[in-house]
C-alpha cells in the first residue's frame, strides 16, 4: 500500500550480460530482412568480467544511417585463445530480430538505429560523462518513404523517459538504460559508449513494440523531431523543492487549501505540492502504521493475487537468470580450453614432425595433429554455441526488465489510491468541522456571523475537494485499467516469448552436439588407419578398437 | 623376444556409491599374451595390482595393494603368489632398478606426494593403482628388467622379512640403514662438487647427444603443456556438468510458476539439463583416466629420461650410453605411440559418445515444444 516502493529497485545485472555477448553464428536467420535492419555491430566475444582490456575492442563502425538493410553476417573466426582477437565486426546477433518477429510487424516502427555517436565539446559541469556524446537516432515510421534522422544526447533520452512515466500511469513502461555514471568510469570509453549505444537501442525497440507507447506522440516526436528536444525537460529537485517551499506558506494559510483537479492525476511526489506531499504520507501513515482502515481499499481480489503471483515468478526469473549466465561462462570456458588443448596439440606436432627421428614418432605426430584439429573445430563450436545460447537466455534478463515496469506501473495505482484516500479523510475531517461549527453557531442567539462565514468557505472547500476526488477516483480506475490489460498482454507475451526462448535453446544445443559428434568420429577413424600401420601391434590394436565401437 | 604391446588403459565404471569397478582385466592382460598362455607352454609374467586399502589412523595412515603374480617361469618361486605392498615398496623397487640399470629407460612411478585431503580421495587411489600396475607390468614386460632379482623379491618376499620393516621405521619393507648411508653420500658428494665449483664441463658430449638432451628437454615442455589443458578440460567438463544441473532445476522452479502447459515444457527441459549433467560428470571421469592420465604417464617418463640424460654420470659416460639408450629410445617412442594413440581414441571416442547422448537428449523433447507453440 505505501507509496515507498522506489521507483527504480535493484537492476539485474544486465550490463555484464550484454557487454560479453559473443558473436553470431553464421547461419543467416529465415524471416525476411524487410522487417529489420541490423543493429550497429557489438563488439567480440570476450569473458563476462567487466574488466580484461586486454580484448577491449575499437568502437565498431555503425552502419550508415540508411534505409532498410538485409542483415549482413560474417562469420565468426576467432582464432583459439590465447592469442587476442582482432575483433571482426559482425552484427548484433539477428537472432534478436527472430524472436517476436510478429511483434514486430506490428510495430509502428518499421526499424530504429542508435548509431553515429559523436562527442560535442562540453564543459565538464553540465554533464558528469564529460564530453558526453551525441547520438543518432534513425526510424522509419511504417508507411513512410524515407527514414528520419535526429540528434539526441542520453538526457533525452532521461526526459523521454520521464514523460512516459507520466503519460502512461499503470502501464508497463519499458526501463531506460542506467545512467551509469560509475561504470562509465571504470570501463574502457569505447566499450562504455558501444554498451550504451545498443542499450538505447534496445530501448526504443521495447518502445516501438508496446502497443500503447509505439504510437504515442511523445516517442513520434522524440524520433522525428528535428533539431533540439522537443518535450519538455524534467526539472531537478532542488527547484521544485524551492517552488513548493514558496508556495508551503500560503497554503498553511488556508489560502490553496485544494490541490486544483488537475494535479491530482499527478502522483504527489516529484511535484511542487509540499503540502499535498505531505498529507498523503501522513495518510499512508495512518493506514500504514496505525492500522485504521482508511475509506478505500485496494479490493481486486484478482489482482492481489497476481502480485503475489508475481513477486514469486520474479524471485524465480533472478535466479533462473543467475544460473543462465552461470552456464554461459562454463560454456564459454570449455570452448576456451578446448582451444587451448588444440593449441598444445599443434605445437606438440610441430615439434615433433621436426625433430621425428623414428617412424613411431611420425605417426604420433600425426595422431596429435589429429586430435589438435579436432580439439580447435570443437573449440569454435562451442564458441559458436554459445553465442547463441546468451541469445536465447536473454529472455530472462529481457523480462527482469519487464518486472522493473511492473512494479513502476503497481507503484502508480498504489499511489493513486493513496491520494483519493486523502482526498476522502480530508471531506471527512471537513465535514466534521462543519458540523461542529454549525453545532456551535447554532447556540449563540441570532447566529454567529463569523462562524457562519466559516461554514460557508468550508463548504465551498469541500465542493472543490469533491472535484478533487472525483478525479482522483477517475485516475485511479484509468491506471486499475491499465494495469489489467498490461497484465493481460504480459501473460500472454511471457508464453509466447518462454516458448520461444526454449526451443531456440534446445534447438542450438542439438545442432551443436550433432556437429561436435561428427567432428570427434572423423577424429576417430583417422586414428583407426593410423594404427593399422604399427607393424608389431596391427593385430591387437585393431581388435581393441573395433571392440570399443560397440 | 620381444614382447612388449601396448599396454592399454581401461575404461572404467564408477558404480552408484561411487567405487570404481574395471570393465576388463589389468592391463598387463594384453590380449596376446594371455592367448600365447592359453597355447600352453609360452613363457608368461603377469601381474596385478588390486584391492587398495587404507591401513592405520591419523598422519602414519597408508595404502596397501594386493600384488598378484601368475608365472610359469622357472625362477618363480610358484604359478601364483600374492603379497601386501605399499607405495614405499615400489619405490624402493625403482630405486633399486635405477642403481642396477643405469642404461634402462625405468618406467616412472606415479608421484610421490598428494596434498594431504587429496590422499584417500576414491580418484586419486584409483589413479595411483592404476599407475604402480603399469609401472610393474612394463617393469615384468621389459626384456632385462624383467630378468631382475629384485623384482623377485619385490612379487614374493613375504611376511617373515617383516623385521626390515620395522627396522625401517615403518617406511618400507625394503628400506635399509645402509640406505639411507648411501643416500647422504651421494647428497654429500654433490654439495662439495658445487661448492669446489666441480661442475662438469659439457663439452665432452658429442652433438648427437645434445641434440637428444635438447629433444628431451623440449619435449617435456610441450608434453607438460598439454597435459595441463587436458587437466583443465576434466574440470570444465565437471563445472559444466554442475552449472547444467543448477539451471535445469531453477528452469523447473520457473515453469512451477507458470502452471499447466508451460510448467510440463519447463520440467521436460530442466530435467534433460540435470540428466546431461550426470552425463558430463561421467565423461569427466572418463577423461580424466583414459586421457589425461595418460599424458600424465607419459611427462612423467619424459622426466625421468631428463633425469638421466642431464645427470653429470650419463654425460661423463655418453658413448657408451648412448648406444643403450638409442635402442631403449627406439623403444620407448614405439611404446609411447601406441600408448598416447589410444588416449587419443579414448578421447575422441569419448567425447563422440558424450556429444550424440546430449544431441539425442535435446531432440527428444523438441516434439513436445513444438506442439506447445501451434497450441
Amino acid at each position: 500500500m505505501s507509496s515507498t516502493a522506489g521507483r527504480r529497485r535493484r537492476r539485474p545485472s544486465m550490463a555484464t550480460w550484454r557487454a560479453s555477448s559473443p558473436s553470431p553464428p553464421s547461419t543467416p536467420p529465415s524471416p525476411p530482412p524487410s522487417t529489420r535492419s541490423s543493429p550497429p555491430p557489438l563488439p567480440p566475444p570476450r569473458r563476462l568480467a567487466l574488466l580484461s582490456s586486454r580484448s577491449s575492442p575499437p568502437a565498431p563502425c555503425p552502419p550508415p544511417p540508411s534505409s532498410i538493410r538485409p542483415p549482413t553476417l560474417t562469420s565468426p573466426a576467432p582464432a583459439p585463445t590465447p592469442s587476442p582477437r582482432a575483433p571482426p565486426p559482425s552484427p548484433h546477433s539477428s537472432f534478436a530480430s527472430l524472436k517476436r518477429s510478429a511483434r514486430a510487424a506490428s510495430s509502428e516502427y518499421e526499424h530504429i538505429t542508435v548509431s553515429d555517436p559523436e562527442t560535442e565539446a562540453e564543459s565538464a559541469a553540465t554533464s558528469l560523462v564529460p564530453g558526453s556524446a551525441l547520438l543518432h537516432p534513425t526510424s522509419l515510421r511504417r508507411g513512410d518513404g524515407q527514414p528520419t534522422q535526429v540528434r539526441r544526447r542520453f538526457r533525452d533520452f532521461v526526459t523521454l523517459a520521464d514523460r512516459l512515466a507520466e503519460a502512461f500511469r499503470g502501464h508497463f513502461v519499458p526501463p531506460r538504460p542506467d545512467k551509469n555514471t560509475v561504470e562509465s568510469q571504470v570501463m574502457q570509453r569505447d566499450e562504455f559508449v558501444a554498451q550504451r549505444r545498443a542499450a538505447l537501442q534496445r530501448y526504443l525497440w521495447r518502445l516501438a513494440e508496446h502497443p500503447s507507447i509505439g504510437p504515442s506522440d511523445e516517442l513520434r516526436v522524440f524520433l522525428q523531431a528535428e533539431g533540439k528536444m522537443p518535450l519538455p525537460g524534467s526539472t531537478d529537485v532542488a527547484s521544485r523543492m524551492l517552488d513548493g517551499a514558496a508556495r508551503l506558506p500560503r497554503q498553511l494559510l488556508g489560502e490553496e487549501t485544494v490541490a486544483a483537479p488537475q494535479d491530482v492525476v499527478q502522483p504527489a511526489k516529484g511535484g511542487r505540492d509540499l503540502l499535498r506531499l505531505f498529507k498523503e504520507l501522513k495518510q499512508s501513515m495512518v493506514t500504514d502504521w496505525a492500522g485504521v482502515k482508511p475509506p478505500l481499499v485496494e479490493e481486486d481480489r484478482e489482482f492481489l493475487e497476481k502480485k503475489q503471483k508475481l513477486q514469486e515468478w520474479e524471485q524465480q526469473l533472478t535466479s533462473a537468470s543467475q544460473q543462465a549466465e552461470a552456464l554461459v561462462k562454463a560454456q564459454q570456458d570449455m570452448g576456451d580450453t578446448m582451444g587451448a588443448l588444440g593449441l598444445a596439440f599443434i605445437k606438440l606436432t610441430k615439434f615433433e614432425t621436426e625433430e621425428a627421428m623414428y617412424d613411431s614418432q611420425r605417426i604420433r605426430a600425426a595422431d596429435s595433429k589429429c586430435i589438435a584439429t579436432a580439439a580447435v573445430k570443437a573449440s569454435r563450436a562451442c564458441r559458436d554455441l554459445n553465442a547463441q545460447t546468451v541469445n536465447y537466455l536473454d529472455t530472462l534478463h529481457d523480462h527482469l526488465s519487464i518486472m522493473l515496469s511492473v512494479h513502476t506501473a503497481f507503484a502508480d495505482r498504489a499511489s493513486a489510491l493513496l491520494t483519493v484516500q486523502t482526498l476522502m479523510s480530508d471531506l471527512a475531517s471537513l465535514q466534521s468541522r462543519i458540523e461542529k461549527l454549525e453545532a456551535a453557531a447554532s447556540k449563540i442567539f441570532g447566529g454567529d456571523r463569523a462562524r457562519l462565514r466559516k461554514v460557508e468557505e468550508l463548504k465551498e472547500t469541500i465542493r472543490a475537494t469533491e472535484d478533487a476526488k472525483f478525479c482522483a477516483l477517475r485516475e485511479y480506475e484509468r491506471i486499475k485499467e491499465n494495469n489489467r490489460s498490461e497484465l493481460h498482454r504480459l501473460d500472454r507475451e511471457r508464453k509466447e516469448d518462454f516458448l520461444e526462448m526454449l526451443k531456440g535453446f534446445v534447438t542450438s544445443q542439438v545442432l551443436a552436439s550433432t556437429l561436435h559428434c561428427s567432428i570427434a568420429f572423423s577424429g576417430m577413424v583417422l586414428e583407426i588407419s593410423v594404427a593399422i600401420n604399427l607393424a608389431s601391434t596391427a593385430a591387437v590394436v585393431l581388435c581393441t578398437c573395433y571392440a570399443r565401437l560397440y | 623376444m620381444r614382447t612388449w604391446g601396448p599396454l592399454k588403459w581401461k575404461i572404467l565404471v564408477k558404480s552408484k556409491d561411487g567405487d570404481f569397478m574395471d570393465k576388463e582385466r589389468s592391463p598387463s592382460q594384453s590380449p596376446r599374451s594371455s592367448a600365447a598362455a592359453v597355447a600352453g607352454g609360452a613363457p608368461f609374467l603377469s601381474i596385478s595390482v588390486t584391492d587398495p586399502v587404507k591401513m592405520g589412523t591419523g598422519v602414519q595412515a597408508y595404502i596397501s595393494y594386493r600384488v598378484i603374480t601368475k608365472t610359469n617361469l622357472p625362477e618363480f618361486e610358484g604359478p601364483e603368489k600374492i603379497v601386501i605392498r605399499r607405495y614405499s615398496d615400489f619405490e624402493w623397487l625403482h630405486a633399486r632398478l635405477a642403481e642396477k640399470y643405469k642404461g634402462i629407460f625405468i618406467p616412472p612411478l606415479p608421484e610421490k606426494n598428494a596434498v594431504e585431503k587429496f590422499r584417500f580421495s576414491k580418484e586419486f587411489i584409483e589413479l595411483r593403482r592404476q599407475a604402480l600396475d603399469l609401472f610393474i607390468n612394463r617393469i615384468a614386460s621389459h626384456p632385462e628388467l624383467k630378468q631382475s632379482e629384485d623384482l623377485r623379491t619385490f612379487l614374493q618376499a613375504d611376511e617373515e622379512q617383516r623385521m626390515d620393516r620395522a627396522r625401517s621405521y615403518e617406511t618400507g619393507i625394503f628400506k635399509k640403514p645402509s640406505d639411507f648411508l648411501q643416500m647422504f653420500k651421494d647428497v654429500q658428494s654433490k654439495v662439495s662438487d658445487v661448492v669446489l665449483g666441480k661442475e662438469k664441463p659439457v663439452e665432452e658430449s658429442t652433438p648427437e647427444y645434445e641434440k637428444l638432451k635438447n629433444y628431451i628437454f623440449e619435449l617435456e615442455n610441450h608434453l607438460a603443456e598439454a597435459q595441463k589443458q587436458a587437466f583443465r578440460l576434466v574440470k570444465r567438463h565437471r563445472e559444466l556438468g554442475q552449472s547444467l544441473a543448477d539451471f535445469g532445476k531453477a528452469i523447473k522452479l520457473l515453469g512451477a510458476c507458470e502452471g499447466d502447459l508451460m510448467e510440463k515444457v519447463f520440467s521436460e527441459v530442466g530435467s534433460k539439463s540435470e540428466m546431461l549433467s550426470i552425463k558430463l560428470q561421467r565423461e569427466a571421469d572418463n577423461l580424466l583416466f583414459n586421457f589425461e592420465e595418460p599424458l600424465k604417464d607419459y611427462v612423467r617418463a619424459v622426466q625421468s629420461i631428463k633425469l638421466k640424460v642431464g645427470s653429470e654420470e650419463a654425460t661423463k659416460r655418453f658413448e657408451h650410453i648412448v648406444r643403450l639408450m638409442n635402442e631403449e629410445l627406439a623403444r620407448f617412442q614405439e611404446q609411447k605411440t601406441a600408448d598416447i594413440g589410444l588416449a587419443f581414441h579414448e578421447f575422441a571416442k569419448g567425447q563422440a559418445k558424450l556429444a550424440k547422448d546430449i544431441a539425442d537428449a535435446w531432440r527428444s523433447i523438441l516434439p513436445k515444444l513444438e506442439a506447445c507453440s501451434t497450441s
